[in-house]
């Protein structure tokens, strides 16, 4: 088994928590899982819509989300696995080509949540070519903290459809869990979005 | 198939924004017709289970999302509903039926066959129609169980309704 992610020097949380803190009306959809504790841990709040399942729906559910709000940023951070389930989304975002959607894919090479398993990614695959051929005009591999200063402008503010891959320490951490009831977290976050006459 | 005309009507109707389909034949004319205006973002999915989280999103950011789609692509939906069932999102999709009526693809039966009872599973309300005539008034019916009634809303097209199709056989 490749061990090689297990000293890249990003940190999800930190990552996150960079990512969250860059545009405070970010919208951000995370995916199963461990992107959805890295944007709990990183603050909490109605603006994130997190995925306890559905894997595979993250970006299509941002896809929704961008051309809905086409004059709010949309950020998707989910993780490698999750991307891979739902891979073909990505050709369907190029086709659309929403100006204010982002994909941050945090990339530990693992699928964290049954326990540490490689994914395709360890080995083999290339997410940011894949997305690249998939027809994703605006993509890139992140890999230091130096580099994730020096594209986050592009992540938050470019116009998209933007795609990373955030390559992200394989490490073990304590889940920081937001709530699971999906009602809840549906309607606060059209309560933010959309004034609370949404409900 | 002009029955095609009644759905994009009740459609436009509801003011819905967003249509995702995945290419089919009995859905062609209405396809077109959404792919033609100007006001419906028609996103043409790879697989269908991204228009299921596509809905979700598209009614997270307040815009009604419909789904167009052929009984085989049922199948691909089923974990992806979990979605919809467990955030109580409004879900409407219209569904052409295979492996009905003068099916001549044996390859379409397994799912043909059990389309309603695998949406119903999942925890869509399915409604069917074969005549024609009754697609106007049932579309804009599972239209509005969909986004008023906030249910998932689905309706069955018979094959019945779609030409034969034979490959020349």
């Amino acid at each position: 088994m490749s061990k090689r992610a297990e000293s890249f020097p990003l940190h999800r949380r930190e990552v996150a928590k960079t990512l969250l803190g860059a545009r405070e009306d970010l919208l951000v959809v995370t995916g199963l899982g461990s992107t959805n504790w890295d944007f709990t841990a990183a603050g909490d709040c109605a603006r994130i819509f997190p995925l306890w399942g559905a894997m595979g729906g993250a970006v299509p559910t941002g896809l929704g989300l961008a051309l809905a709000q086409p004059s709010k940023r949309v950020l998707v951070a989910t993780g490698d696995g999750e991307m891979l389930m739902g891979i073909g989304a990505l050709a369907t975002v190029a086709v659309q080509a929403p100006k204010n959607l982002a994909i941050c894919v945090f990339d530990n090479e693992r699928y964290g949540e049954t326990g540490m398993q490689t994914t395709h990614t360890a080995s083999v695959a290339d997410l940011a070519l894949t997305a690249q051929g998939l027809g994703i005009r605006n993509t890139g591999t992140i890999t230091d903290e130096n580099e994730l200063k020096a594209e986050l402008d592009a992540i938050i503010n470019a116009d998209g459809p933007v795609f990373r891959t955030i390559k992200v320490r394989a490490e073990p951490l304590e889940f920081v869990l937001p709530s699971k009831d999906g009602v809840h977290l549906k309607n606060r976050f059209r309560a933010e979005l959309l004034g609370p006459e949404a409900l | 198939m002009e029955w095609g005309d009644d759905i994009y009507k009740a459609i436009k109707e509801a003011g819905v924004g967003q249509v995702a389909y995945v290419p089919d034949a009995g859905h062609k004319r209405l396809i077109n017709a959404c792919i033609d205006d100007n006001d419906i973002k028609a996103v043409s999915l790879t697989t269908e289970e991204e228009g299921i989280a596509l809905s979700a999103g598209a009614w997270l950011g307040g815009e009604k999302c419909v789904m167009l789609m052929q009984s085989s692509g049922v199948g691909n939906c089923i974990n992806m509903l979990s979605l919809i069932e467990t955030c109580r999102f409004p879900f409407c999709a219209f569904v052409t039926m295979r492996g009905q009526w003068h099916e001549f693809n044996p390859w379409q039966m397994p799912m043909g066959t059990t389309t309603k009872q695998a949406l119903q599973t999942a925890g869509c309300l399915v409604d069917e129609v074969e005549d024609p005539s009754d697609v106007g008034a049932k579309a804009a019916a599972t239209i509005h169980k969909a986004f008023v009634g906030q249910q998932s809303s689905v309706l069955l097209l018979s094959q019945r309704m779609v030409p034969i199709k034979t490959f020349g056989k």
